[in-house]
């Protein structure tokens, strides 16, 4: 667009607050990585709290990324690009939050089960998902059973996902989901499966929570599983 | 009965049956999820030639070598990776040694799918020379043990079919190509290829044949064909759908799609103006058979419209394109909002 290239030296700091975290939004949509970064850290000099910048500026970002991707404007290579400038931004945050304490959404646990080597789809759903404001344990590809069961005890999550992209890998998910059944933790937590050969009646029929077509939707369905849950309990 | 080519095989037939799944078809002879199927050219050399006689009998004038995950990205999974020369000759040689015995020509084509990992110049860390160096080293073991064809399949992005065909070019330069992407997001691949995209590429590259495999099932499939025979109207195209989609019965993957609706959508990819048809995941010797059945003596009737697939074959699974109607202003396929320069 012509009149976006009169001027390449945008000085964030000439923009109020609320341009700023729209701004951050915009960088993050077009993957603009050290533009991300600046605007976080002018946000904190300006005493935003890590939460605020979190759910403000970068969450709300990504959620028009996740939206165009789900509505299929936008597509991987896009949302890679978004996911690493989102990760730019959360490296400095993800410290201060600790330190200061801020409310998690949840915490899940995710992987690609056994045999499959698929990353893309898996890495954008946590990616999505620590941009919801969730603590995501990513235990990366070829992930057998007992190694799903051995973070779930060391960091008790809320939700456990699963990915698979090949017909050959999918039923894994189904033999994780009995090793939980038979440790007797089944019902502690959510389990959302995803990947390209899945569908919802496969999900139903290994008796996981629900299937989540693409990143967005794993959002949107963590949180209302996670919502639902605590009804439940409380 | 002695090998033929897939160009010459194509000029005197006219339209030619491929075969159908793979992986599915390997459970059923006990495979184990997450197992390596390539393995199984050293270890269970006799299943894959049922699998392969199962569909020449059905009627394959192609079939797919077990070589889709035979690169070394994929086989490191397994610590295989030190095997590639060896599983990819060994897969290439079990169908070569049955189409030879065949009473009719069959074409092996060497199957040959994604690493696994996305290429730098497509937004991921895979170098494209690693790329090219790791499809070589698969397409030399299969050109090796004898493949008539280099058959590149269930890509997703352009960078990575490009450093396929380069490496074909480079060590088999005398052997046919053909590409086929998987277009299962929004009528596009994952990476954003569409199917006209795809014709454009194939045209390039001088490919022999290109199309469309795997995905959501054999409607949406189906559009994406119109696209590229649209696009491209005098190319040979590839149709290769899954059986309808996944489902979890007694604890093996099912596929939904029923042998008589293989036949409606064989004859409905011809009329799409697709020449070699047959099927990905899912589809059985009797899918196949059905098939050969349906097009035997089918003369191509009108291009079918997006209603009529739906119609026959049932719903599209994906939305193709985005319709916008909230006005935020972006461009067919363009980002929906830019960086704003301010003063």
């Amino acid at each position: 667009m012509s009149d976006n290239n009169e001027d390449d030296d945008l000085d964030l700091r000439s923009l109020n607050d609320e341009e700023l975290a729209e701004q951050i939004g915009d960088d993050l949509y077009d993957g603009l990585k050290d533009e991300v970064v600046e605007g976080v850290e002018i946000l904190l000099e300006r005493g935003w709290t890590p939460y605020d910048i979190l759910t403000k500026a970068l969450v709300a970002g990504m959620k028009i990324v996740g939206d165009d991707f789900r509505d299929g404007i936008l597509f991987v290579p896009e949302v890679l690009l978004a996911a690493n400038a989102m990760k730019a931004g959360m490296e400095i945050l993800r410290p201060l939050l600790v330190e200061t304490g801020a409310p998690k959404a949840g915490k899940m646990v995710i992987g690609t089960v056994k045999g499959d080597i698929h990353d893309i789809g898996k890495n954008i759903v946590a990616m999505m998902m620590e941009g919801a404001g969730f603590e995501v344990i990513n235990l990366g590809i070829n992930v057998e059973a007992e190694q799903f069961l051995a973070a779930i005890d060391e960091h008790k999550p809320h939700i456990l996902g699963m990915s698979a992209l090949l017909t050959t890998t999918m039923p894994y998910m189904k033999t994780v989901i009995e090793e939980l059944e038979k440790k007797g933790i089944r019902d502690d937590i959510i389990v959302l499966v995803g990947g390209a050969p899945l569908n919802e009646d496969f999900a139903r029929a290994i008796q996981a929570d629900a299937y989540c077509k693409d990143a967005a939707v794993a959002v949107d369905t963590a949180k209302e599983l996670m919502q639902r849950k605590h009804n439940i309990s409380t | 009965m002695s090998r033929t080519s897939l160009p010459e095989l194509m000029e005197e037939r006219g339209w030619l049956l491929a075969d159908g799944a793979t992986g599915t078809n390997l459970f059923m002879k006990g495979l184990e999820s997450g197992y390596p199927p390539e393995l199984w050219n050293d270890e269970k050399p006799d299943i894959i030639q049922w699998l392969h006689q199962g569909f020449i009998d059905a009627g394959s004038d192609i079939i797919l070598t077990n070589s889709f995950g035979g690169s070394r990205y994929r086989l490191m999974l397994h610590k295989a990776q030190d095997r590639v020369a060896e599983l990819n000759e060994k897969a290439a040689r079990l169908a070569g040694a049955l189409a030879e015995k065949a009473d009719r020509p069959v074409v092996v084509a060497g199957s040959v799918g994604p690493t696994g990992e996305i290429f730098e110049n497509a937004g991921g860390t895979l170098a494209y020379e690693d790329g090219v160096a790791a499809f070589a080293e698969q397409i030399a073991a299969l050109a090796e043990g004898g493949v008539d064809v280099v058959w590149i399949e269930t890509m997703s992005s352009t960078e990575e079919a490009q450093a396929a065909v380069q490496a074909a070019r480079q060590v088999a330069p005398d052997l046919p190509v053909v590409v086929t992407m998987s277009f299962d997001t929004a009528g596009r691949t994952m990476m954003g290829v569409r199917p006209a995209d795809l014709a454009g590429f194939a045209a390039e590259q001088n490919l022999f044949a290109f199309g469309s495999n795997c995905g959501t099932g054999a409607p949406d499939l189906l559009l994406g064909v119109l696209e590229m025979t649209e696009a491209a109207p005098e190319a040979t195209v590839v149709a290769k759908a899954n059986a309808g989609v996944p489902e979890f019965k007694d604890g093996e993957i099912v596929y939904s799609g029923t042998v008589e609706l293989a036949g409606v959508y064989a004859k409905m990819a011809m009329d799409a103006g697709a020449r070699i048809i047959g099927g990905c995941c899912g589809n059985t010797f009797e899918h196949v058979a059905e098939m050969k059945r349906a097009l035997n003596g089918h003369a191509p009737g009108p291009r079918p419209t997006r209603p009529d697939v739906e119609a026959r074959l049932g719903p599209i699974q994906q939305a193709t394109g985005h319709k916008c109607a909230h006005g935020h202003g972006h461009g067919e396929g363009g980002a929906r909002r830019r960086r704003r320069r301010r003063g």
